[in-house]
């Protein structure tokens, strides 16, 4: 009977070696897959094991942690003035989960970070609790409260605004907003809050300053301007342009129409980007032709998305159309759509002398204890237009804001620079338009800030929304507090 | 002639073979002490102070040990020295994770939200513990030679059919969690199988020494197999049909598969004839897939280890056991969180019985888990030592049925708590929580010691001879 046994003890030992094998295979190669998996409830429980680390602004944090009683999570997120800096922090709900610099900087703010693994190891030989580290944003605390202040009397809209020489994100403001800390718990109530906002149809939710895209209208002149005399079309900005009024776009009988009886007639290109006229910028556009626009438009940001590293939608710049679209396309209209951000990174290129930063609100990383463990170097993103060309430019834009369609902009003692915009938008144009402003100040040690603004208020009366009426007074209060706090 | 010339020819290897009593002594040192620190470490990290109950724990696991040892070393000297140590240690780091999972604020919210209270299973498992040591002691002290059992091979038979089928009676029979396979007696859920297991492989081994060489020899050969006769077929059809009717009705695979192995096992041991595997496996797989195609709490269950992870699946089955407990093992990754660090208490109902094997994952790790895996291996294998050093069929038998059902039971829970193979409502044996397991396992434990202390016993004298003398005159 010997035989047999061997045998049993080898099936025996065969059976003991399949569940060693496997545990192997669930404990080894498949560990990370199954410690990180989205059904694991370990994941959020370690998430909020401990207080979360800040994101600061302004050397001050705009977040907070609150010890919660039962349940798994033991600190909740919270959020001073949360509505204001929801669309710089996102949220962090123990029910619903994490987005924006809360979900991206995740790994850092509870302090699981691989860069945080030797500290990590040092805490747990001293016993020392694990800590959430910091994110420190580039936002100006003065200059979110000015954006967010105005919009909110406004509406809804949306505000981006860019140091022109690093690409800092100085305020990314939307309204109407919501409270983060509404939802931040893990209770019925906290989805259901969740769940009220998420179907708003006013879409408190959605970050407009970074993922809503707006038809341009007017203030994509600029960048049509900047085309028209980097592919020298035009290179001087007071003499006439080949301009005729009324202007029938190529290939067809319509004529292109300006706002009211404004003198484009061969004006040229300062006096035309003053008062805004369609039928310059739209035939500079057709007689550019597509292929030269879309390089500029590219050029300034436009069909990319962007990572602040908050992702933002790529704004659009058709790159299929014929003649008459290229001219609606290059006022602003047809296809054409742009996020509040890329309109702020357009200015700021301009106001940059040509150099386009990459735009980014994260500064740098620290470890609980203060240290930095990353420091965001500022990067060159592009130059759409020469040095030369982007003080022509300037030039124009100050006239618009100095005694054009922008003079509500003005700030005593600095310069400034912008452009109006009213986007039509909806079926036949029924509905109330867009107003925006894009501008930048200047300094004699450069210019600190680009802005643009966007209003999308319904209850106003179509006569009221003009760039100049409702949005240039947000632009300059942002552009003021930012000027005052340099001071 | 005179004892003396005699004795080195009587049996080999046997000769003043060493009782070892004092390695096992060494051994149960560190069985006991080695769960004591566990305890000691679970209470530090939950609370950051030794438990209050550590005294106690460790006096009383202590206690048993020394208990079981003077028993052993008095009733049983010659037996195989590792089993009760290694028994002792699991039983031991059984009690600490029991009470660990005790302490977790979830489970016991969980058990007020279910049943009103929340009952803290470790102290009922010490207590548990010492009934089966209880019992091992008695085994030890009464059953003073394992062939005494051979005479109640049918009476076994009887028991264990009575046993198996307790369940199904109405009234007594308890349905938990989909399983069929409890029964309750004033307070006490038990079950049965565990005990019937003991008695099953009574019964089997009884049968098969006698009936081993009509079922090896009287065969026909067919495609290089031999075929046994039909009538030879009946005992073997029976044992399947059980295991079936056990799967049908008490919906327990884990069982109908002990069962049904453990047959095979000893079927194969006693004829030495590969055909009785083939047909086994054959049977099995036909009943298996059979009962799986129409017994809906099989297939839910199939369906769950094939795709744990989908949310269908764990609508239809109304749990994500077996996902949780895959993930409690991944979380724990190579060396844990370290005891009462981690949170397989996610699993919910049965952490501490069915799934208690997740939460070693968790948190002792992949070396953690691997070192149980391979103290049940060195179980069963002085088990299947103890067969192969047995002088008798009957104990070969009894031994190699004993440890084989130890091993497929401990493949079958483990698998199905890792996910290798569908789950089913068994428990490990010694460290899950559940009176009926640790009580069982503990005679079965007494019993392999028994056949191994008679295996390893020096032969007594022969008793004189008269035909002695006269065969040696037949010598020149």
């Amino acid at each position: 009977m010997n035989k047999p046994l061997r045998r049993i003890a080898i099936f025996c030992g065969l059976l003991v070696l399949a569940l060693l094998v496997r545990d192997n295979w669930l404990q080894y190669v498949q560990a990370d897959n199954l410690a990180e998996h989205e059904m694991n409830r370990r994941v959020p429980i370690e998430r909020y094991a401990q207080p979360r680390g800040d994101i600061i602004v302004d050397g001050k944090a705009v977040t907070g942690s609150k010890k919660v009683d039962g349940g798994d999570f033991k600190y909740k997120r919270t959020y001073k003035d949360g509505p204001m800096w929801s669309p710089v922090t996102g949220f962090a709900s123990q029910r619903i989960g994490a987005n924006q610099i809360e979900s991206i900087e995740d790994g850092i703010l509870t302090g699981k970070d691989d860069r945080l693994f030797f500290r990590r190891s040092l805490d747990m030989l001293t016993g020392k609790k694990k800590e959430g580290g910091n994110v420190v944003t580039t936002l100006n605390r003065d200059a979110q409260k000015a954006a967010y202040d105005g919009l909110k009397s406004k509406g809804k809209g949306a505000v981006a605004a860019i140091d022109p020489s690093t690409g800092a994100i100085l305020a990314l403001a939307s309204t109407p907003s919501y409270d983060p800390s509404s939802f931040a718990g893990n209770f019925n109530k906290d989805a259901e809050t969740f769940g009220k906002l998420d179907k708003d149809p006013d879409k408190p939710m959605l970050n407009r300053a970074l993922r809503e895209t707006y038809p341009p209208g007017s203030t994509f002149k600029v960048v049509t301007a900047a085309a028209a005399m980097e592919h020298g079309l035009y290179t001087d900005i007071d003499a006439k342009t080949r301009s005729p009024l009324p202007w029938t776009m190529p290939n067809t009988t319509t004529p292109l129409k300006n706002e009211g009886n404004i003198p484009c007639k061969n004006a040229t290109l300062r006096e035309a980007l003053r008062v805004s006229c369609n039928t310059v910028f739209g035939k500079i556009g057709s007689d550019l032709g597509k292929d030269k626009m879309l390089e500029t438009a590219e050029k300034f940001g436009f069909n990319e998305q962007q990572f602040v590293p908050v992702r933002s939608n790529a704004s659009t710049f058709p790159k299929e159309m014929d003649r008459p679209q290229t001219a609606l396309s290059s006022i602003g209209q047809f296809e054409t759509a742009t996020t509040p951000l890329q309109m702020a990174m357009v200015t700021s290129a301009i106001a940059n002398d040509g150099t386009l930063m990459e735009p980014y609100m994260v500064k740098e990383l620290q470890a609980p204890n203060l240290d930095v463990i990353e420091k965001h170097s500022p990067k060159e993103m592009s130059e759409p237009l020469s040095k030369e060309n982007a003080q022509k430019l300037q030039d124009m834009m100050q006239t618009v804001v100095n005694e054009g369609t922008g003079t509500r902009a003005k700030i005593p003692g600095v310069t400034v620079g912008g452009k109006t915009g009213t986007a039509q938008h909806g079926l036949n144009n029924s509905k109330n338009p867009y107003a925006w402003f894009i501008s930048y100040a200047k300094t004699d040690s450069g210019s600190p800030v680009a802005v643009a603004v966007v209003v999308e208020d319904s209850g106003a009366s179509r006569d009221d929304i003009s760039g100049g009426g409702l949005a240039a007074p947000i632009a300059r209060d942002v552009m003021k507090a930012v000027l005052d706090s340099k001071k | 002639m005179s004892s003396s010339s005699n004795s080195h020819t009587s049996t080999i290897g046997a000769i003043g073979a060493p009782s070892r009593r004092n390695t096992e002594l060494a051994l149960l040192v560190f069985a006991v002490v080695i769960p004591l620190f566990a305890y000691m470490n679970v209470g530090l990290a939950i609370s950051g102070e030794l438990p209050p109950g550590m005294l106690g724990y460790g006096l009383g696991l202590g206690l048993l040990a020394g208990v079981a040892h003077l028993v052993v070393r008095k009733f049983a000297p010659y037996a195989d020295p590792l089993l009760l140590p290694l028994a002792t240690l699991l039983n031991g780091l059984g009690l600490v994770v029991i009470w660990r999972l005790d302490q977790s604020e979830r489970l016991q919210q969980l058990g007020k939200a279910s049943f009103g209270a929340y009952n803290a299973a470790a102290p009922k498992q010490l207590l548990y513990s010492a009934i089966g040591i209880a019992l091992f002691v008695a085994v030890m002290m009464l059953l003073k030679d394992h062939r005494v059992l051979q005479r109640y091979t049918y009476i076994s038979m009887i028991a264990a059919m009575g046993l198996l089928l307790l369940p199904l009676v109405p009234g007594l029979g308890k349905n938990i969690y989909g399983a069929k396979i409890w029964i309750q007696v004033g307070g006490f859920s038990i079950q049965p199988a565990e005990f019937a297991k003991i008695v099953i492989a009574v019964f089997f081994a009884g049968y098969l020494m006698v009936k081993r060489d009509a079922l090896a020899l009287a065969s026909r050969r067919f495609m290089g197999l031999y075929l046994p006769r039909g009538r030879d077929l009946g005992p073997i059809l029976a044992v399947w049909a059980m295991s079936i009717l056990i799967l049908v009705f008490e919906t327990d695979l884990g069982t109908s598969l002990l069962f049904f192995g453990m047959f095979i096992v000893m079927l194969y041991v006693a004829t030495e004839r590969t055909s009785w595997i083939v047909f086994g496996l054959l049977m099995s797989a036909i009943g298996a897939v059979t009962v799986a195609s129409f017994e809906p709490h099989v297939k839910v269950r199939v369906d769950a280890w094939l795709d744990p992870f989908s949310k269908e699946v764990i609508n239809q089955t109304g749990t994500d056991q077996i996902a949780q407990s895959m993930m409690a093992f991944g979380s724990g990754g190579t060396l844990g969180t370290g005891l009462g660090q981690g949170n397989s208490d996610l699993i919910g109902f049965a952490a501490n019985s069915d799934f208690i094997l997740a939460t070693y994952g968790e948190e002792l790790g992949l070396a953690g888990v691997m070192a149980v895996l391979l103290i049940y291996g060195l179980i069963v294998e002085r088990g299947v030592r103890t067969a192969l050093a047995a002088r008798d069929p009957f104990g070969k038998l009894l031994a190699v049925g004993l440890s084989g059902a130890f091993a497929i039971q401990v493949f079958v829970v483990a698998g199905g708590v890792m996910g290798l193979i569908p789950l089913t409502g068994m428990t490990m044996p010694f460290i899950a929580y559940g009176g009926s397991s640790v009580i069982a396992n503990w005679a079965l434990v007494g019993i392999l010691l028994r056949i191994s202390d008679t295996a390893r016993r020096p032969a007594p004298s022969p008793a004189p001879n008269p035909d002695a003398e006269m065969t040696q005159v037949v010598r020149p």
